[in-house]
């Protein structure tokens, strides 16, 4: 286990309250758009770009700079979030997500907001996208890493076992998939619509490394993500089981909130309780 | 003016196999993917030149694509070659997500296209593709004429920022260009001057259209020819002329008429200058196996078909 300070562990777990809160507004304000799927993955992306990745808000297109990329691309909301906080645009600009003339799209665009590294929607091509930054890297003989954000039902998605025979062809080391396993798809339980188990046997035979993790548990986040970067010759996947709507607790576990905002009522009881987790930190 | 024959039959993608290997001893960043048809598009070549630099992914379409364009967002000029029907059709999505919504540097370059694929049938003549490509924003489509018009495609391909499409044939056509011939990604170019009737034809028509005008000749009908290798951006300046100047045209391609040249040509024809067109093309059905000359033959897309419809059009005009 990598030593990661309490303290470092605290300051992570406000930022992730602080881009649920983010999340929760930016969907309720335009009364559309998908938390379910963006709250299940936060803790994922608050660990990544408030600890692992490096980026430079500055410079959101350095040569050097780690990729993160959504293949989810519903999940936006907390990608956006993430963005603001680190400074690649400005907070307010968050609820405009999704409203006409906005650099932030329903959808993640390439090109329109700064350090998005991809275009997203269709479900999965991100992990093709990624096969392909991470050879690139390769044949410049770079060492920034590449990581892929997948949602749980696109593992349904045929592209996404084509892209993973062909990291583990060309033993992507400088690859670490991440897979938000919360179990809900727009549809139904991710068991009843296409069934996925077993997952990770799955990803074994098809010759990746695979971890299983909490992915609400910062300790077991990042000490994956540092095992991903010790392992040689082959790519990482860390499956990590998550809660869909984690962090507001009638959100939790809910097929509706894959793409249902929440109400005015909701949203005050979902801020409120956001609010408390803060001060219990 | 372009005489009609005797021509020299070459391999179009020969000239791309050797272009590309060119380029890549040019360009340190261009790379290439493919999809187990290495051999046949003669990708290989530039795989054995530049190991490190040719990625085969398998017969897995969709993921080329991809990879493509994350390799072009690393900086990379990526090429993903193979044949049309996969290239496109199959991978349609994809391109309009990861490569022209992206407007990243990926040359999408697919021989096999139209019903000269031949005896492997309906399933491989994709005659929908050009209509596909030219209707997705940021997308410049490309069908050059001959071997070293397709050789320059893959040049002006790599010099131009953002995605391109182009699609070229897997039987031999006729040459009718040099490497020391102007080539512009915009550009139509007039093969032949005339006054009467305007022939525009793409790939392995402009062959048969320059067929067409010799014969139309003979009968004191002077017809003007068009090569329109780009098909998008679209060179309105050239096509606007030859309506306003010759009163008629003759669309003639290797492709459905629902959405192709001819539906190009008559988009911006209606709206500048109103005159008779007739397309040449394949009308709304599918292929079926036999050698490309015969499947070429029956369903109309020869010199003699572009001559017919050159005839209707001369006396549908109103001058």
């Amino acid at each position: 286990m990598v030593d990661v300070s309490e303290e470092t562990i605290r300051r992570l777990k406000k930022q992730a309250v602080v881009l649920r809160r983010h999340i929760i507004r930016m969907t309720h304000s335009v009364q559309s758009g998908h938390p379910g799927g963006s709250m299940s993955a936060c803790d994922l992306v608050t660990a990544l770009y408030f600890h692992v990745l490096h980026v430079d808000a500055k410079n959101p297109t350095w040569a050097d700079r780690d990729r993160f990329v959504l293949s989810k691309g519903h999940a936006c909301p907390v990608w956006y979030a993430a963005l603001a906080e680190r400074g690649f645009f400005p907070v307010d600009e968050l609820l405009t997500f999704r409203k006409i003339n906005s650099r932030l799209q329903g959808h993640p665009e390439l090109g329109t907001t700064p350090g998005v590294e991809n275009a997203a929607g269709a479900e999965g091509q991100g992990l093709s996208f990624s096969v392909g930054l991470s050879l690139a890297a390769r044949v410049d003989h770079k060492t920034w890493r590449t990581y892929c954000l997948m949602g749980d039902g696109e593992q349904d998605v045929g592209q996404t076992w084509e892209a993973a025979m062909a990291a583990a062809k060309y033993g992507l080391d400088n690859l670490t998939g991440i897979i938000d396993r919360n179990g809900i798809q727009q549809e139904g339980r991710t068991e009843d619509i296409m069934p996925l188990e077993p997952l990770a046997e799955k990803w074994e035979a098809f010759n990746w490394h695979v971890l299983n993790i909490d992915g609400h548990d910062f300790r077991q986040i990042l000490a994956a993500i540092e095992e991903a970067h010790r392992t040689r010759g082959r790519p990482t996947v860390i499956i990590a089981r998550t809660v869909k709507g984690k962090g507001v607790s009638f959100m939790e576990n809910k097929i509706k909130y894959h793409g249902a905002a929440t109400t005015d009522e909701e949203l005050r009881l979902a801020l409120a309780e956001l609010d408390a987790q803060e001060a219990a930190m | 003016m372009t005489a009609a024959g005797p021509w020299k039959m070459e391999s179009q993608r020969s000239y791309f196999g050797k272009a590309l290997v060119d380029l890549g001893r040019r360009n340190p960043d261009v790379v290439v993917v493919g999809a187990d048809t290495t051999e046949s598009i003669k990708t290989i070549d530039f795989g054995k030149a530049f190991p490190d630099r040719l990625f085969q992914l398998g017969i897995a379409e969709p993921n080329m694509v991809s990879v493509a364009a994350g390799l072009a967002a690393a900086g990379k000029i990526a090429f993903a070659a193979t044949y049309s029907v996969f290239g496109s059709g199959h991978t349609y999505n994809i391109i309009r997500q990861n490569v022209a919504y992206t407007n990243l540097n990926v040359k999408i370059f697919c021989s096999h296209a139209g019903l000269s694929v031949g005896p492997d049938g309906a399933t491989h003549q994709i005659n929908e593709d050009i209509g596909l490509m030219r209707g997705l924003p940021r997308m410049t489509v490309l069908v050059p004429a001959d071997g070293p018009q397709t050789a320059k495609c893959v040049d002006a391909a790599a010099d131009l920022k953002g995605p391109v499409y182009c699609r070229f044939s897997r039987t031999n056509v006729p040459t009718l260009t040099s490497m020391d011939d102007d080539f512009r990604i915009g550009r139509a170019y007039t093969m032949r001057d005339g006054s009467d009737v305007t022939l525009i034809g793409c790939g392995l028509m402009v062959a048969r259209c320059l067929q067409a005008a010799e014969t139309l000749a003979k009968e004191g009908v002077h017809a003007r020819v068009i090569n329109l290798p780009t098909v998008k951006p679209f060179d309105t300046a050239t096509i606007d002329r030859a309506a306003r100047e010759t009163g008629g045209i003759v669309t003639a391609e290797e492709h459905t008429v629902v959405h192709g040249i001819g539906a190009a040509v008559a988009d911006l024809v209606v709206n500048n200058h109103p005159v008779p067109i007739e397309m040449v093309g394949v009308h709304d059905v599918f292929g079926e196996s036999g050698e490309a000359e015969e499947l070429l033959q029956k369903y109309g897309l020869t010199a003699e078909k572009i001559a017919e419809a050159a005839r209707r059009v001369v006396r549908r005009r109103t001058r």
